[in-house]
């Protein structure tokens, strides 16, 4: 359990610097006598956007939680930019399934939420990206629930975080606002090209925005779609249906 | 302009009801209804308010009242404050000290007026303790049932996003609480008066519960009840100050938010 394996390659393709490298290795979790995670390996290249798909309950969430610092492993190694995670990983941020605003802090108050200096600019600069310029001065309350979200993506966004781990954070609003937000995302990531972990358990969602698809099996990461279509995607595309197909009765037959 | 009259008798409806039992109250002692001696006519209570005011009794009974008051109030509920936020946040100091104030809080504080009155006589301190026992406990429960139960998502967000212990305290956990804690001052507000009747009737040379016992010795009905007034009138006052305080730091509240009007 050296990690040596892990060191990331060196990069080939567009991505950039802007993200972090994450290496998993033989990573377990459990709570009390319930296995959650086991022998979990997967390597990360820094810009990568890496999707995790899974039932509920097959420790997608553990996963991400591990990944920031939230939670510590039973067993095995996590490392984010070559450095061993042991508590909260600074350069990460997190966007939950629901958007956890501060309600008695206005929308603009709450993106610059730990802040340090002068953060106004670009807390504004991080809401025009989503598209609420003109919401700062509100309070969360009086948002829709997919306005909430973009709030808490600019928060995500604004520190610029060299990782961003994705806690299904569509899986309540309505379809068509997942498009947007979904396209949202993928703009934001193209532009500022940090490292993204989506947890979903929306197939489709998984296939149109990541790089890769990590299929998570009774704590197993079991199979993994390497996912090789131009971006913007167009939705029902044949290849992305092929595999969206593939997983969707992968995951069903072990039901 | 139909809606500017529904706003005026919008504005009316709470006041009619005081000023028809007023007018009530006059006219049954204007036609001897009532025996004088039994409850005097209002325009003699408000004489009377008018004779001590210009003798200056009236004011210095008031602010003799008001300072113990606000003495009391602000002992107890800051010591109630602390503790609840201590309890609230640390499961330790929740663990060794929570079931020991339950315990104290099911002592009536009004049936320790003569063990006070042993061990102070009857100065400022017997008024001012009690009153502090009184306010701590509403003070103290609502502060920590608000410490405890601030959204555990909000805080576990706040530390991801490099929020430290003492920030997260400020923009997390004691906003979170303020709503309840606001409860608890409401609470208190109330004790804070009652307790000053009782203990200012007992054991008191100064202050409106003197005044009003001192009144009884001479069968002066008319400044009895301009007391009882006047205690009404200073817990209404102190509950407003409340209400304006939640609207200020609950805006934020979708309850308190600027059209919710007067819910109690």
């Amino acid at each position: 359990m050296t990690g040596s394996a892990e060191k990331q390659q060196p990069l080939t393709d567009n991505l950039s610097q802007a993200g972090v490298g994450v290496g998993i290795s033989d990573l377990a979790k459990h709570f009390g006598s319930l296995p959650v995670l086991a022998n979990v390996n997967l390597d990360i290249r820094p810009g990568e956007f890496v999707a995790i798909v899974g039932h509920s309950g097959c420790g997608k969430s553990t996963l991400l939680r591990l990944v920031s610092g939230l939670d510590v492993p039973s067993h095995g190694r996590i490392e984010v930019n070559g450095r061993l995670v042991v508590d909260q990983v600074p350069e990460a941020r997190i966007m939950f399934q629901d958007p956890r605003l501060l309600p008695w802090r206005r929308v603009l108050d709450n993106v610059g939420i730990g802040r340090r200096g002068d953060w106004k600019p670009a807390a504004m600069e991080a809401l025009d990206q989503v598209g609420l310029a003109s919401r700062t001065r509100d309070w969360p309350a009086i948002l829709s629930g997919g306005q909430r979200q973009r709030v808490s993506l600019a928060r995500a966004l604004v520190s610029h975080p060299k990782l961003l781990l994705l806690d299904e954070p569509l899986g309540a609003l309505d379809a068509l606002t997942r498009l947007d937000m979904q396209r949202l995302i993928e703009g934001v990531w193209n532009r500022q090209r940090f490292t993204a972990i989506l947890v979903t358990h929306d197939v489709s969602e998984a296939v149109a925005l990541a790089d890769r698809v990590v299929v998570l099996e009774r704590g197993v990461a079991s199979v993994v779609h390497k996912i090789d279509r131009p971006r913007p995607r167009i939705r029902g595309d044949v290849y992305l249906s092929e595999i969206e197909g593939e997983i969707l009765s992968r995951l069903l037959e072990r039901k | 302009m139909s809606l500017h009259l529904r706003s005026i008798i919008r504005t009316a409806l709470p006041w009619s009801v005081p000023a028809g039992a007023l007018l009530l109250w006059q006219a049954a002692s204007h036609f001897q209804w009532i025996s004088p001696h039994v409850i005097p006519n209002p325009s003699d209570v408000l004489k009377a308010g008018v004779r001590t005011a210009a003798s200056g009794e009236l004011l210095r009974h008031i602010g003799v009242s008001t300072a113990r008051a606000a003495a009391g109030f602000v002992l107890g509920g800051s010591i109630g404050f602390v503790f609840g936020l201590l309890n609230g946040v640390s499961d330790t100091a929740s663990r060794l000290l929570n079931s020991t104030f339950q315990m104290i809080r099911n002592v009536p504080h009004l049936a320790l007026i003569p063990l006070f009155i042993l061990w102070f006589g009857i100065d400022e301190r017997v008024k001012v303790y009690l009153v502090a026992l009184g306010v701590f406990f509403p003070i103290y429960l609502n502060t920590y049932h608000g410490a405890r139960t601030v959204d555990t998502g909000l805080i576990e967000m706040g530390r991801v996003y490099g929020l430290n212990r003492a920030e997260l305290f400020r923009q997390v956990i004691f906003p979170g609480a303020l709503p309840s804690i606001l409860v608890g001052v409401r609470f208190a507000l109330g004790i804070t008066w009652l307790t000053l009747v009782v203990a200012e009737t007992i054991a008191a040379s100064s202050g409106i519960g003197y005044m009003t016992m001192n009144a009884r010795e001479f069968l002066q009905t008319d400044v009895v009840v301009l007391g009882i007034l006047i205690y009404a009138l200073l817990g209404k006052l102190a509950d407003s100050a409340t209400r304006w305080l939640e609207k200020r730091c609950l805006a934020w509240h979708p309850a308190f938010a600027s059209s919710g009007e007067e819910m109690s």
